[in-house]
């Protein structure tokens, strides 16, 4: 049986380029195998992967394994699974990191499954324990309200990562590694699954997960012409709407703006949460926010134990005074 | 087409309980229930019910209803039922307790391939309780067959099944070859409500309990025994709590303040 060595992270390409959640990774990565003195490697697989592979190699990679066929095209569970089975087994890492995205959460489980390794998913924290060389995996579980260390002595260990949870290395062009293509032999006759059609739903303005300022809005706001209101605060802010899930699933907002565990992770610098109650599931999406304030008027709301600053009220009453001097002081 | 469709429903602790009485026992590394909150079905796997129900109102079929746990209350997972599934099997059985995703999706894929005939198989798109997220896409792996995940929409037609998958910013549209499984996420809209006749039904109809040997498994495959995952510690993230409260008097005058403090505070 093969030797298990090194770490191995499963890059993503959005838009051309590698995307942010993999340079996190890589990031994370490179701590992990400098701490067991082992290779780190980075898999890219699409129809084509421009520079990608050198920034990965920027990025912290030592060697970049590329997959590249037109059946690679967009992402589907059968074609990408098969081709990361055959690239495990290859190199037959001890960890493969995953994102916590779209693709990660729908290949992670599946491929450890035909590997028959172990998994973690949203892995909040990793760790190699120096005795054993296990991976300790901490996430959170029961919708925010505990976390949990995993670890197993079964190989590989799979895990993916939560989005903005670890911290990527300087992008270092200068940095030397070697990229090496892998074979791929798809048979599309075993591709069972066909995407028809992909529809954007993108909002306009400042991408919720990029923005600097958030100003969030939950069942409290009772309707979609609340959330009008907070749009005017964000303009002033220079920041992005976002929602809990009550007002998703009243349809009073698009599902895109849903923040939480099982929505967008948001680490802004400011998070305004108004009429939203604080429940663990949507904490888990915006607790890395460096600055947290609640506009609410049930002070036992669960969001006061988060926040830096409350307003104990009415958000009709509180928020229209808030915005206008928000503005005079940003005009000042 | 009438179509054969199962449905894997959890009971877990009621996620919607006061995150104030959560509490970890840690020497057991376990959750203590919080007194007088019963459990639910998880609510992805409610909406995963409520996904198979569309498309039998459509077409009609007939949806098996499988949970798997120890000490199951009727009233709980009987839910499906007074929604309009059909029938229930529960595993159930002290040796199915504490399993992982591992030992958890393989039970359930053992006693699918007991019950034999099925087109589409739904989960939630995890459970409330430890939100792994790994148990639909472990269950079609051991089967062998297609499974698309994290899915708003459902539509079953000739021999295939149209499904929307919820993406970062959007989603899309995937054709899919039957049988598959799909995992459910709350983007497929409110789960309904069961009816006073749906309530009366399920009253009459007594689960069909499968024991570890029914379905051919020893319990060194099961539950506990049989997980692959160590769980090293369960705790609960500390906070701090200290939220200073902005008082005036009129709820105006405390969000100008409010905003005169984060200025202060260089926040803004």
């Amino acid at each position: 049986m093969a030797e298990y060595k090194g770490i191995m992270v499963y890059g993503e390409i959005v838009e051309g380029k590698l995307s942010s959640i993999t340079t996190e990774i890589l990031g994370c990565g490179r701590r992990l195998a400098d701490e067991l003195k082992e290779e780190l490697s980075c898999i890219l697989v699409g129809e084509t992967l421009g520079d990608a592979p050198k920034k990965a190699i920027a990025f912290g990679a030592d060697k970049v394994y590329t997959a590249e066929d037109p059946l690679l095209k967009e992402y589907q569970t059968d074609s990408y699974v098969a081709v990361m089975e055959k690239a495990v087994k290859d190199v037959s890492p001890r960890v493969l990191l995953l994102g916590q995205t779209s693709v990660g959460r729908d290949l992670a489980p599946r491929l450890a499954f035909r590997l028959g390794g172990t998994l973690s998913m949203d892995c909040m924290e990793l760790s190699i324990d120096p005795a054993t060389k296990q991976l300790q995996q901490t996430r959170s579980v029961y919708g925010g309200n505990a976390r949990a260390t995993f670890t197993s002595e079964i190989f590989p260990q799979i895990a993916t990562v939560r989005q903005k949870a670890m911290t990527p290395l300087a992008c270092d062009e200068s940095r030397k590694g070697e990229i090496a293509p892998i074979k791929v032999e798809l048979d599309p006759a075993k591709i069972r699954t066909k995407v028809l059609e992909t529809v954007k739903e993108e909002v306009v303005g400042i991408k919720l997960e990029d923005a600097q300022s958030v100003v969030a809005g939950g069942r409290g706001i009772g309707g979609p012409e609340g959330f009008q209101q907070l749009e005017e605060l964000a303009k002033v802010l220079k920041g992005a709407v976002g929602a809990s899930r009550p007002p998703c699933d009243n349809k009073w907002v698009p599902d895109t703006m849903q923040v939480g565990l099982t929505g967008k992770i948001v680490t802004p610098e400011l998070y305004i949460a108004v009429g939203l109650s604080g429940a663990s599931q949507h904490i888990a999406g915006c607790s890395g926010a460096k600055n947290i304030i609640a506009i609410n008027k049930d002070p036992e709301a669960n969001i006061f134990k988060e926040a830096r600053f409350g307003v104990v009220g009415d958000w009709k009453q509180v928020l229209p005074a808030f915005t206008e001097k928000v503005k005079e002081l940003l005009a000042g | 087409m009438p179509l054969n469709m199962i449905v894997c429903c959890k009971q877990v602790l009621d996620p919607e309980a006061p995150p104030a009485s959560f509490k970890i026992d840690s020497s057991s590394n376990k959750v203590v229930p919080p007194p007088g909150v019963p459990p639910v079905v998880s609510p992805f796997d409610e909406q995963a019910v409520e996904a198979a129900l569309r498309i039998k109102d459509q077409q009609g079929g007939k949806i098996t209803v499988l949970s798997l746990g120890n000490n199951l209350l009727r009233d709980v997972v009987k839910k499906p039922l007074s929604m309009g599934a059909d029938e229930l099997i529960l595993l159930e059985d002290e040796a199915f307790e504490g399993g992982d995703s591992w030992s958890i999706a393989n039970a359930l894929a053992t006693a699918i391939k007991k019950i034999g005939e099925y087109d589409l198989i739904f989960c939630g798109r995890q459970a409330a309780d430890w939100d792994a997220g790994q148990v639909g896409s472990g269950i079609a792996e051991i089967l062998g067959i297609p499974s698309v995940t994290v899915a708003k929409k459902v539509e079953a037609t000739d021999g295939k099944a149209k499904v929307e998958r919820v993406i970062a910013d959007g989603y899309q549209v995937i054709e899919v070859t039957l049988p598959a499984l799909i995992t459910v996420s709350n983007e497929l809209g409110e789960a309904r409500y069961a009816t006073l006749k749906g309530i009366m039904a399920a009253a009459k109809k007594q689960p069909t309990v499968w024991k570890p040997a029914d379905i051919g498994l020893e319990p060194s495959q099961i539950g506990a025994a049989g997980r692959r995952a160590k769980l090293l510690k369960l705790f609960q993230p500390v906070k701090e709590g200290k939220c200073e409260v902005i008082e005036a008097d009129t709820p105006a005058e405390a969000g100008a303040q409010l905003a005169a403090k984060l200025r202060e505070a260089k926040v803004i």
